[in-house]
C-alpha cells in the first residue's frame, strides 16, 4: 500500500522544527499524520551541516534559548535525548577594545568586568526586564487574542495576563506600559552607563530585525528574547551538543515514536482546495494526497500565494499576505579555522560562550544606518560562537569552527549580493581581526550566507529567519496577518504552523505546538 | 486681505497634464448638446462630472421615458476594460454571479464584495468577446480590481473618460435605432450586446437599461459622441425623443425596483459606521450568490452569515397607503418599534400606487410583513403634517412592462 491510498488526518507541509512539533503533537493525539519535507533531510533552519571537509556547524540557528517548556514536556524530549543542565548555560561576552564584560548564568545572573555601581544597576534592570517579559510570556503558548470573538478559555487566558499585570503593582504597571513600545537605546540610557553592556543589550534587542536600537519599539525584541527560557531559566542559552541538528533529532525521534510518517525530498506543488476547503496536496512529483487537515509549517506567503494561489482566497487577504514584511537583515558566517582563535582578554569559559561584537549602542545604530538604504554595515555587529570548543566532534582534531550571526546585511542589497558578498566578508573579517588578532591567517574555508543565500537554501523568502519581521505591527493578533492570527486561515482545513505565525521565530516550537493544539481543539 | 499663492502658468507638458484641477466639475463628451438643452440649469455632481438633475421639466422628462424615448447621458458611469485569457476566471472570482455562464454578446447585472462579504458596489458586466469584458459601476474600484488581478493573466484599465455612454429608453427607442440605420438591432434580446458601425468607428449597443422599460445603452469612443447624439436626435425627431436628467430616471428606476449604491445601501468602502455595511442578502442581491461556482470574494463570510443567521437587514419594496411619498421616512412595527428606513419613495404614475424601497431590521420584512407603518413628515407651509401610514411588503419590480422583453421589440 502506498501512502496515497491512506486517508490522512493531517498532512504537515515542511519538516522544519515547527512542522515536526506540530506533526508529533497531532500524532500523539491519535491522528494519522504525514509530514512532507522538500529537502533531503528534516530540520529546516535548525540543522547541523558540513560546510567544509570535516567541519560541521549549526547552519542558521546556532544557540538554543527559547525551546518552549510545553514543547519539551508534550513531546517528552528529554526521553528522546535532549537534556539541558545548568552547567550547559554559556555566558555572553561583550567584546570591546576596553576589555570584555560578561553576563554569566541565565542572562547575567552575575555580571563581571563592570564597575560595582554598574553591577548594581544591572541587577535592578535585569530583574525589571525579566518581570516585564514575564507578563508577555504566557502569550507565547496561546493563540493571540481573537478580537472577533473569544472562547471562554481564551478569555480566561487574557484574565491571567491581567492578573500578572496586577501582581506587578501599580508603579510597575505604569512603567511597564510606559516602556513597552520604547526604543531600547533610550531605555538603556535611563538605567545603565557602561557602553559595553548597553551595546550588548542593544544588539540583542535588534538581533534578527530590521531595526536599530534607536528605532521605536526596538525594546520589544529584548522582551521577546527574555520571554524565552531554556532549562527552566528565562534568558539562559546553550550550545546544543551536536549542534542544532541534535535538537531536531530529538524532536524527530518524538515524531517517529508518535507514528508520524515523514517523507523527505517531497516538495509540495499545490494545496488542493474544494469549495473553500483545503482537502489535500499535490506534490511536485505529481502525487495527490488527501487529508482532513493541511498544516503548513512553511512560510505563510509561500503557502497562500504559491501553494493555495490567490484565486482561492479573497482579495483583501491576498493584499495582507503580500504586505507581510520579510526582508532579512542578518547574514550567517561559518569559518573553518586551523586552530581556535584567541579573543583578547576573554577566558576559556568565555570562548565557549557567545561573543558579541557590539561595543556600544551607537555602534549598533551606525551599523544599522546603511541598511535602510540597501547597503551593508561597513563595521558590522555580530554574535560569535565557537561550537567545536565544547563539542570537538564538529571539527577535525586541533581545528575550530566559528559560527556567527552578522548584521546588518539587507536582503535587497543595492549593489546585489553577487558583487557585495566578498566585500561584506572582508568587512566582517576586519572586525573579527580587531578582537581576535591573527584569526584571518587561520581561515581554511569561509562560508558566508547572505539573506539571498538563506532564502535559496532554506526556502525562507527574503532570507528572513522569523518568516516575517518580528515587530509590533507583525506580532500577536497581527501575525502573520490581522484577522487570521490564530493558526487557521480563510480556507477551512488549512492551518499555518510555522514561525510566520504567532509567537514567531527562534527554535521554540511554539507556533507548531499552538497550531496543533488549535487543530485538536477544533477537532480538525 | 487674503494672500493666495500665485500659480505661475507653465508651458511644460507635465504641468499641462495636471490641469485637471482647473475644471472642478468636468463635462462629458455630450456636454455641448446637453448644455444647449439645459433650460433649468439644474446640475448635480455625478462622480466628478456636471450632470443634469433635469433639463426642462422633470415631470415631462419622466413621461418621455414611459411614452416616448428618453436620452440620458451615462458617460460618468465608471467603466473598466478587462481583457486577457484569464478575464473570465478573474471576474468570476471578483464578482458574485457565475461569469462562466455569461456568454459573449451578453450582459448581466452583478455585484462584488470585500472579504467580509460586504457589498462594494453593484454594476453591469458586458461580455464583449470570450476574453474581453466591460464592467460598469457607480463607484471607482481600480485599486481593488488591480489587487484582485494578482495571479491572473488579465489587464484592467479604466476607460471612463475614453468611452462615452448614452441610455436610450422608452417605447419608441427601438424604432429610433432602426430609423437611425443600426441594421440588425431588432435581433437584440434583453441583455444582448453587439457592435454596430458608427462614423468610421464602432458603437456597442446593448438591450439594457435602468428604467424597466424597453431600452438600450450605447457606448462609443468619446470623439464620436456628438455624431452619435446627433444621429439619434435626428432619427428620433418624429418619435418624441427627449434628453432627460437624473430625477426622471430615478423615478423610472424606482418603479422598476432597482437599487442605487450609496442611496439604497452604503457601499462598503464608503461606510464609516460599522453597522451600515450590507451583505448581498441584506439588499436583495442574495439571488446572485452561487455557492457551487468557483471561489469568489466574500464567499466564506457570506455563507457563514447564512449558516449562523447573522443577516440583520433586508431590503424590501413597500406599498404605502395614501399618495404622499414617504421619502426617508422611518418604518415602525406596530406603530411603535422603529425597524427601518425608506431610502426611495414616490407616487408611481404607472403603478398608481404609493411605492417605496426600505431597509428593515429582520425579522421585519423577512418573516414579519404585517403591521408595518411609515411615519411621513409632510412639510406644509412651515408645518409638518405628521402622517402614520400603513405599509405592506410587496414584490419588486413595482411595474412590469411586457414591451421591455418583447421580441421583436415593438415598432412605434
Amino acid at each position: 500500500m502506498t501512502s496515497s491510498d491512506l486517508n490522512w488526518d493531517a498532512i504537515v507541509i515542511g519538516g522544519g522544527h515547527n512542522g515536526l512539533v506540530a506533526a508529533a503533537t497531532l500524532a500523539k493525539s491519535g491522528r494519522k499524520v504525514l509530514l512532507l519535507e522538500a529537502g533531503n533531510e528534516v530540520g529546516g533552519a535548525a540543522r547541523t551541516e558540513e560546510f567544509a571537509p570535516g567541519f560541521r556547524v549549526s547552519t542558521v540557528a546556532h544557540l538554543l534559548n527559547r525551546l518552549h517548556p510545553d514543547v519539551v514536556k508534550t513531546l517528552e524530549l528529554e526521553r528522546h535525548g535532549l537534556t539541558v543542565e545548568r552547567g550547559d548555560f554559556v555566558p555572553s561576552v561583550a567584546l570591546s577594545r576596553d576589555g570584555p564584560l560578561a553576563l554569566h548564568g541565565a542572562y547575567g545572573e552575575v555580571l563581571t568586568g563592570a564597575s560595582p555601581s554598574e553591577q548594581s544597576a544591572w541587577k535592578d534592570l535585569r530583574a525589571q526586564l525579566l518581570r516585564y517579559a514575564g507578563v508577555l510570556k504566557p502569550f507565547l503558548s496561546r493563540r493571540p487574542p481573537d478580537l472577533g470573538g473569544m472562547s471562554l478559555a481564551e478569555m480566561t487566558g487574557l484574565g491571567q495576563t491581567a492578573l500578572a499585570l496586577k501582581r506587578l503593582g501599580k508603579e510597575d504597571v505604569r512603567d511597564f506600559l510606559r516602556v513597552l513600545l520604547m526604543n531600547v537605546y533610550d531605555m538603556l540610557d535611563e538605567q545603565l552607563s557602561d557602553d559595553r553592556l548597553k551595546g550588548l543589550l542593544a544588539f540583542d534587542a535588534t538581533l534578527g530585525s530590521h531595526l536599530g536600537p534607536r528605532s521605536p519599539t526596538s525594546l520589544l525584541g529584548l522582551y521577546y528574547r527574555l520571554a524565552g527560557e531554556i532549562g527552566g531559566l528565562a534568558g539562559a542559552q546553550i550550545q546544543p551538543k551536536g549542534g542544532m541538528g541534535a535538537v531536531v533529532a530529538a524532536i524527530r525521534a518524538a515524531a517517529d515514536r508518535a507514528g508520524v510518517s515523514i517523507r523527505p525530498a517531497s516538495p509540495v506543488a499545490k494545496v488542493i482546495v474544494e469549495k473553500g476547503r483545503a482537502v489535500g496536496v499535490v506534490t511536485q512529483g505529481g502525487e495527490t494526497l488527501r487529508a482532513k487537515s493541511v498544516v503548513s509549517a512553511i512560510n505563510p506567503a509561500t503557502t497562500i500565494l504559491d501553494l493555495v494561489g490567490p484565486r482561492e482566497v479573497d482579495t483583501g487577504f491576498v493584499r495582507k499576505v503580500k504586505n507581510i514584511r520579510m526582508k532579512g537583515d542578518a547574514a550567517k558566517l561559518h569559518l573553518a579555522l586551523d586552530r581556535p582563535p584567541q579573543f583578547s582578554g576573554v577566558d576559556a569559559a568565555g570562548h565557549k560562550g557567545r561573543l558579541v561584537v557590539a561595543p556600544s549602542p551607537d555602534h549598533v545604530e551606525r551599523a544599522f544606518n546603511p541598511s535602510k538604504y540597501g547597503e551593508f554595515s561597513p563595521e558590522p555587529v555580530m554574535e560569535v560562537t565557537l561550537p567545536s570548543l565544547a563539542d570537538p566532534s564538529l571539527a577535525p582534531s586541533g581545528a575550530c569552527v566559528l559560527s556567527a550571526v552578522v548584521q546588518y546585511a539587507p536582503y535587497a542589497l543595492r549593489e546585489g549580493w553577487a558583487a557585495g558578498k566578498a566585500r561584506f566578508l572582508k568587512a566582517i573579517m576586519a572586525q573579527l581581526e580587531t578582537y581576535a588578532p591573527g584569526i584571518g591567517a587561520a581561515v581554511r574555508h569561509a562560508e558566508l550566507l547572505t539573506p539571498a543565500d538563506i532564502e535559496a537554501r532554506y526556502r525562507m523568502p527574503g532570507g528572513h529567519w522569523h518568516h516575517g519581521e518580528l515587530q509590533a505591527d507583525q506580532m500577536l493578533m497581527s501575525r502573520p496577518v490581522s484577522g487570521w492570527s490564530g493558526y487557521d486561515t480563510p480556507l477551512e482545513g488549512l492551518f499555518l504552523a510555522g514561525a510566520g505565525s504567532h509567537p514567531g521565530g527562534g527554535i521554540s516550537g511554539a507556533p507548531g505546538l499552538n497550531a496543533a493544539r488549535r487543530i485538536i481543539a477544533m477537532r480538525g | 486681505m487674503n494672500h493666495h499663492p500665485t500659480i505661475k502658468p507653465s508651458a511644460d507638458t507635465r504641468t499641462l497634464a495636471q490641469s485637471h484641477f482647473r475644471t472642478l466639475r468636468m463635462g462629458t463628451p455630450f456636454q455641448p448638446r446637453i448644455d444647449a438643452l439645459a433650460l433649468t440649469n439644474d446640475w448635480y455632481n455625478w462622480a466628478g462630472y456636471r450632470a443634469p438633475h433635469s433639463l426642462w421639466d422633470e415631470e415631462l422628462e419622466y413621461f418621455a421615458i414611459r411614452s416616448q424615448a428618453a436620452l440620458f447621458d451615462i458617460s460618468p458611469m465608471t467603466k473598466y476594460r478587462i481583457e486577457g485569457p484569464d478575464a473570465e476566471a478573474y471576474l468570476d472570482r471578483v464578482t458574485l454571479r457565475d461569469v462562466t455562464k455569461l456568454k459573449p454578446g451578453r450582459v448581466h447585472y452583478t455585484a462584488w464584495c470585500d472579504d467580509e462579504g460586504f457589498v462594494l458596489d453593484d454594476g453591469t458586466l458586458f461580455r464583449l468577446s470570450p476574453t474581453r469584458f466591460r464592467l460598469c459601476s457607480q463607484e471607482r474600484h481600480l485599486p481593488w480590481l488591480l489587487d484582485s488581478a494578482i495571479g491572473y493573466q488579465v489587464s484592467v484599465e479604466e476607460e471612463t473618460e475614453a468611452v462615452a455612454g448614452l441610455a436610450l429608453q422608452g417605447p419608441t427607442s427601438f424604432a429610433i435605432l432602426r430609423e437611425a440605420g443600426f441594421a440588425g438591432v431588432e435581433r437584440l434580446k434583453i441583455f444582448d450586446v453587439a457592435e454596430f458601425a458608427h462614423d468610421d468607428a464602432a458603437v456597442t449597443i446593448s438591450r439594457t437599461g435602468f428604467t424597466g422599460d424597453l431600452g438600450y445603452e450605447l457606448f462609443v469612443p468619446a470623439d464620436k459622441a456628438l455624431s452619435l447624439w446627433d444621429r439619434l436626435m435626428a432619427a428620433g425627431e418624429l418619435r418624441g425623443i427627449r434628453a432627460i436628467g437624473y430625477t426622471a430616471l430615478n423615478r423610472a428606476r424606482l418603479e422598476a425596483g432597482l437599487i442605487v449604491a450609496n442611496a439604497d445601501f452604503i457601499a462598503a468602502e464608503h461606510a464609516i459606521r460599522a453597522d451600515r455595511l450590507r451583505m448581498p442578502d441584506e439588499i436583495g442581491l442574495g439571488f446572485m450568490i452561487d455557492p457551487d461556482k468557483g471561489h469568489f470574494n466574500g464567499r466564506r463570510a457570506i455563507l457563514e452569515a447564512r449558516t449562523k443567521k447573522k443577516l440583520r437587514h433586508v431590503l424590501v419594496g413597500l406599498e404605502i397607503e395614501g399618495n404622499i411619498p414617504a421619502e426617508h421616512a422611518i418604518v415602525y412595527y406596530k406603530k411603535s418599534r422603529e425597524v427601518g428606513l425608506v431610502s426611495a419613495a414616490m407616487w408611481s404614475p404607472m403603478a398608481k400606487r404609493n411605492i417605496a424601497l426600505a431597509s428593515l431590521q429582520r425579522p421585519c420584512g423577512d418573516t414579519i410583513v404585517d403591521d408595518l407603518w411609515v411615519e411621513i413628515y409632510a412639510m406644509r407651509e412651515l408645518q409638518y403634517q405628521k402622517l402614520m401610514k400603513k405599509a405592506k411588503v410587496v414584490p419588486r419590480p413595482f411595474i412590469k412592462l411586457d414591451r421591455r422583453t418583447a421580441n421583436p421589440p415593438a415598432d412605434f
